[in-house]
Parts: C-alpha cells; structure tokens; sequence
C-alpha cells in the first residue's frame, strides 16, 4: 500500500484509473490507448501544476514522505566498499547516526548519515530518526578518523532532531552537539553535508557543519517543527501550516537566505517516485561540489568553512543617527 | 423543616489586605517568607533566609563581576532586524520594542571589556528579560565579535548565559547562531585561551548546545535550570516520570556534567580565583596546536 498525501490524492486517482482501463483493455480485448494516452498527458499536467505550487507545509510533509529514500538508500547508490565503524567507545552505538569508510567514484569518503526506520522495528531502534549523545559523539570519532586519513566526509541529515529523552540529558547531548559544532569547524578535509529530508534543528546541525550545505528540492531544514512552533507562537495546532510559510524552511527560501549553497533536484513527484533518479541527481551534484573543495588546501578549507558561517545573520549597526530637530529653511 | 433549611446567601466580610506598597516588600518564591527589597539587592538578589537566586540585570551583573569603571561595552548598537518579516509584518519588531523599552537594551547580551582585581577579562552578560534571551543575530554576532575580540587581544572569555533557546522569529538565521559562536571559540581554544561559562537560570537549548558548553569551565548558580530539551517535550516522548530535581545545576554537577555550583556571594572570588590559575596561558602564545 503506498503512501499518499492528501494533496497527492488527485495524481493517485488518475494513476489508478489507468491502471484500471489497462486491465480492462487486457481482459476485454478492446483498445483503449487513446484515452490511456489522454489520461497520461493529464497525469503529467496535474503533476507539473501540483509540484510547481507546493506550499511549506507540504514539502515538509514531502520531506517526511513514508516512502522517502533515507541516506543509507542513496548511500546504497552511489557508494561502493561501504565498512560501517559502530560505537562512541563510551557508552553506545547510536542506530540514528550511521557510519563509515566507503568509495564513491572509486574514490574514499567517511560516510555519516541520520537514519530512519521503515517499519516499528526499526524505528524503536532508531528512535524515527533522533540521536543520542552516542551518535554526535561516534560522527565526530568517524570524522576526525577521517581527516587523519585525509578523506573527505560526507554528512547526509534526515532527522526530525536530537531525541529530548532522559538518559540523553543525562549524558550531556547539549555538549555532544557543542563540541561537534566547534570540532567541525578543526576538521582539514572536504566536508559536505546534505540535508535529504528532515533537517530538525540542532540535532541536524550536529552534523552539518561543512565547507557545503546542500539540500534536496522537497527537503526542509529548521530551528524548530512547524508543528513546534505553532504551538508556542500561536498556541494553535492549525496554524502550523502559516508556521512552516513564516520560518522560511524550505529550499528555495534557505538558497535565498544562503543558509544553504545549493539544490539537488529530485525527479518531479518527489524522490520517493524514483530514487534511482534522485540518488543519480544527489551523485552528479556531490560530485561537482567534491572536485571543487579538492582545489583547497587543508589550511584553505579550514578557513573557507570559518567564513562561510561567520557571515550568516542579519542585523543593523551604525545606524545613522537622526539629527534632533529637523531643520527649517 | 425550617430548621435545616439552607441560608440562600452568606455574608463574607474579605479579611482587610494590608496595604503594602508595590514592589518595597516581596514574597520569596523559595521559601515564601517576605523579604526587604532593599535587603535583597544589598544581598545580591539572593534571599537572605533560603538563598533562592533571584535574577539580575546586566548592570547588576557589572556592578559584582568587573571593577568600577573598567567595563568597555562593544558592538553596543546592534540591533536586530525582522529579516523574514514573519509572521506578516510587526509581529517581531512590535516584540523588539517592547522589550527594549522594558529593558533598556537593544538585545539579550551586553559584551565588552573589563578588569576583574585588575587583570582584563572580555565579558559578555545575558538578560533572561529581552525576549527569553533568545539567540537571534544580534545574540550570535555579539558573542562571536567578543570571543574574535579575546583571540586576538589574547583575553580570558567569560560569558554569564540564560537562553530559552534560538529566536524563533529569526528562522534558520537564528540556528546558524550556534554554528558561528562555536566556530569563534574553536578559534579562541586553539589559541590556548581560557574560557569560562557561568549558567544562570534559565540556560536552555540552543544556547545550551553551543557555546554555554563549550567552556573549560562550566559553572553555574545554584537552583538554575539547566537542559537541552524541555522538560515537558520529554515527559510527552518518553511517556515516563522525570527524575527528581531533573535538569537543575544540581543534577547536572551530580551526573557529572558542569564543573561546579557557585553561590553568587562567592562567584566574584571564585570567578577571580580561577582566571588567576589560567594567568600563565595569556602570555606568549605557546607553540600552537594546528592553529
């Protein structure tokens, strides 16, 4: 049974009337191309209208699509040789944030993703996607593993944010994230961090400290769930959908604000229709961006990271002061 | 029967309230004794009966931590700005105004230089008041020009936090905040230089999970709420009972996650005390560690 979203309702429906002429062509002999054909064009047409108006609100349910490929599936795609390293050495090893050593175009990378379930099992153990402590910590051992070995580090982040839990309080996940953020920026390699689906937060930024931020066309990435922030803002569940507008959270909003550098395309309807094509979009773009940080030097990389972030914010300074009295001619 | 019949109303003379002029005498909230206003700001704000830690403003703050006179506030007029117009417009810059009439300030921290028993120090001071001291812009390009500012003149950093968290009106700007302030002190770090976090209360999320636990040091006041979640989040996720005295300085100096609590009496000695053990990393930079 897929998934459908209710604005999704309408493509599903004429995709469901074809397949039901299909059927009735086979079993009755008849030929009905003609208006399988007519039906198609208009699939195609509602699926351009629907997907080039998306609301906030709706790429983030996109986002959060059942469906949607997780990293480890485009990990899966574009990455060969793929050793995965287990355990913070301290306590755990997180399942909401794999990793390891894998070649991409024949070449080495540090892999680290989110990881989200695909059925209850999962998702106990993964806890939907949400780290401990243990997961910032085993990303950062995995990273600085690899700017010991000089290989660049690729972050793909699908979490709705870091787990509020007890046990997590307790082992310090504020610090976790901290000292990710702080250590990232130490790190003399390449670092590319994309955001796939879910970018929640502070429990995303933990990892997403990279010389590029690149995010998926139906991907969002925000301070706080919409949901969250309707709550407190607005004390109204109804208005998360005029929250996820107002935060500004989607791709194009975030190229715009330059929180992030660039959007991978996904194939129209999202990249849960194909993720072939979406893994081959994300490859091509990775790839582009990759060749480009190679150029830098450790030290240049370093830097390059350091301004990219020092500039973001928006502010006033210096703000010309009006004379007190206005003058009179 | 008449006798037991219900009176349809009975009159209630309210016991005479004694008049108390607003704001000269105040009920603690720690232990519910009325204090003296007078005694308690003699006091530092702290009740003299339970020792419960009342806020202080930033000047407050100034008057115990730093010499008189020697305070050189910096990047004093920045000021925050509606960027993404949210919410439609007036929404956050009618917030702005608010608060910075009530407060005096034009955000939630005041930085700057100072000296502290004659050695300097930079300085930056957080007021719950302005907006939950919510890291916004402003929050983060202070924090982040404070500690540029200690890197290069080769300063201790001392920063006194209270955050609810990112500035929600602020958007993803607001999260980058903790991006940029962590990006500063890995910079100071690497120069060898001390930093010192003082958590007061409350200290929370975004601000928690950058640069209020990045310190050499993490002390905090007593009682102060100190987490990364909140505490209902929790509850609601976990669907179980929080441990007593959860997320409080106590808490997390037992769990072994801040280094000390500090009574505010003692927090100026204390505070002078430990710069002094640092004295010998602000002279010569030593031979630097992967700069």
């Amino acid at each position: 049974m897929p998934v459908i979203l209710e604005f999704e309702k309408s493509l599903y429906e004429l995709e469901d009337k074809v397949r039901q002429l299909r059927e009735f062509s086979r079993t009755n002999n008849v030929d009905v191309n003609h208006g399988i054909q007519l039906l198609e064009e208009r699939i195609a047409e509602t699926r351009k209208q629907l997907f080039s108006n998306l609301t906030a609100w709706q790429r983030v349910q996109l986002a959060r699509h059942a469906e949607r490929p997780f990293p480890r599936d485009y990990a899966s795609r574009l990455f060969t040789d793929f050793l995965e390293i287990h355990g913070d050495r301290r306590f755990a090893d997180d399942h909401a944030i794999i990793g390891g050593f894998a070649k991409f175009d024949g070449e080495p990378v540090m892999f680290i993703g989110s990881q989200k379930g695909r059925n209850l099992k999962e998702n106990v153990r993964c806890r939907f996607g949400c780290a401990n402590p243990e997961g910032y910590r085993k990303a950062l051992r995995l990273m600085k593993m690899a700017d010991k070995a000089g290989v660049p580090i690729l972050c793909f982040i699908d979490t709705p944010g870091a787990y509020p839990g007890v046990g997590g309080e307790e082992r310090h996940v504020a610090e976790a994230i901290a000292v990710n953020l702080m250590e990232m920026f130490n790190l003399r390699v390449p670092v590319i961090c994309v955001v796939t689906g879910e970018g929640g937060s502070g429990g995303a930024l933990g990892i997403g400290v990279g010389n590029r931020v690149l995010i998926m066309e139906y991907s969002y990435y925000s301070v706080i769930t919409p949901e969250g922030c309707a709550a407190i803002l607005w004390r109204d569940p109804s208005a998360t959908p005029q929250a996820a507008e107002s935060l500004k959270i989607t791709a194009t909003d975030l190229l715009a604000l330059n929180i992030v550098d660039d959007m991978v395309p996904e194939p129209l309807g999202g990249a849960h229709r194909d993720a072939d094509a979406a893994a081959k979009m994300m490859g091509e773009s990775l790839r582009k961006h990759l060749a480009e940080l190679r150029k830098l030097s450790p030290e240049e990389l370093r830097t390059q990271r350091y301004d990219r972030f020092r500039k973001l914010g928006r502010f006033e300074e210096n703000l010309p002061t009006l004379p007190a009295a206005a003058k009179k001619d | 029967m008449a006798l037991f019949k219900k009176a349809n109303y009975t009159i209630v003379t309210p016991p005479q309230k004694k008049e108390i002029p607003i704001g000269l005498w105040i009920k603690c909230k720690g232990c519910s004794q009325v204090i003296y206003r007078t005694k308690l700001e003699e006091n530092l704000q702290v009740c003299p009966q339970c020792g419960f830690h009342y806020p202080m403003t930033i000047d407050e703050r100034l008057a115990q931590l730093v010499d008189k006179d020697s305070f050189q506030e910096v990047d004093a007029d920045l000021t925050s700005i509606d960027s993404l117009n949210f919410a439609g417009t007036g929404v956050y810059p009618e917030k702005l105004a608010k608060d910075q009439k009530k407060t005096g300030l034009k955000d939630a921290i005041v930085c700057g230089a100072g000296k502290l028993d004659g050695s300097d120090l930079a300085l930056g001071i957080m007021d719950f008041r302005f907006m939950g001291a919510s890291m916004g812009s402003v929050v983060g390009e202070k924090v982040t020009r404070l500690t540029e500012l200690a890197t290069a003149k080769r300063l201790p950093l001392v920063i006194v936090t209270a955050s609810g968290g990112a500035r929600m009106y602020e958007g993803m700007l607001s999260l980058m905040q903790m991006a940029k302030t962590s990006g500063a002190l890995a910079r100071h770090h690497n120069a060898g230089l001390p930093y010192i976090v003082i958590m007061t209360h409350p200290t929370t999320a975004g601000v928690m999970a950058s640069y209020a636990t990045l310190g050499d040091l993490l002390l905090a006041e007593p009682g102060a709420l100190i987490g990364f979640a909140g505490p209902r989040v929790i509850k609601q996720t976990t669907q179980s009972e929080l441990p007593p005295g959860f997320q409080t300085a106590e808490f997390l100096v037992e769990h072994g996650l801040i280094d000390r609590i500090i009574h505010r009496a003692e927090l100026r000695r204390e505070l002078a005390l430990f710069l002094g053990y640092f004295a010998g990393s602000l002279k010569a930079p030593r031979k630097a560690k992967a700069s």
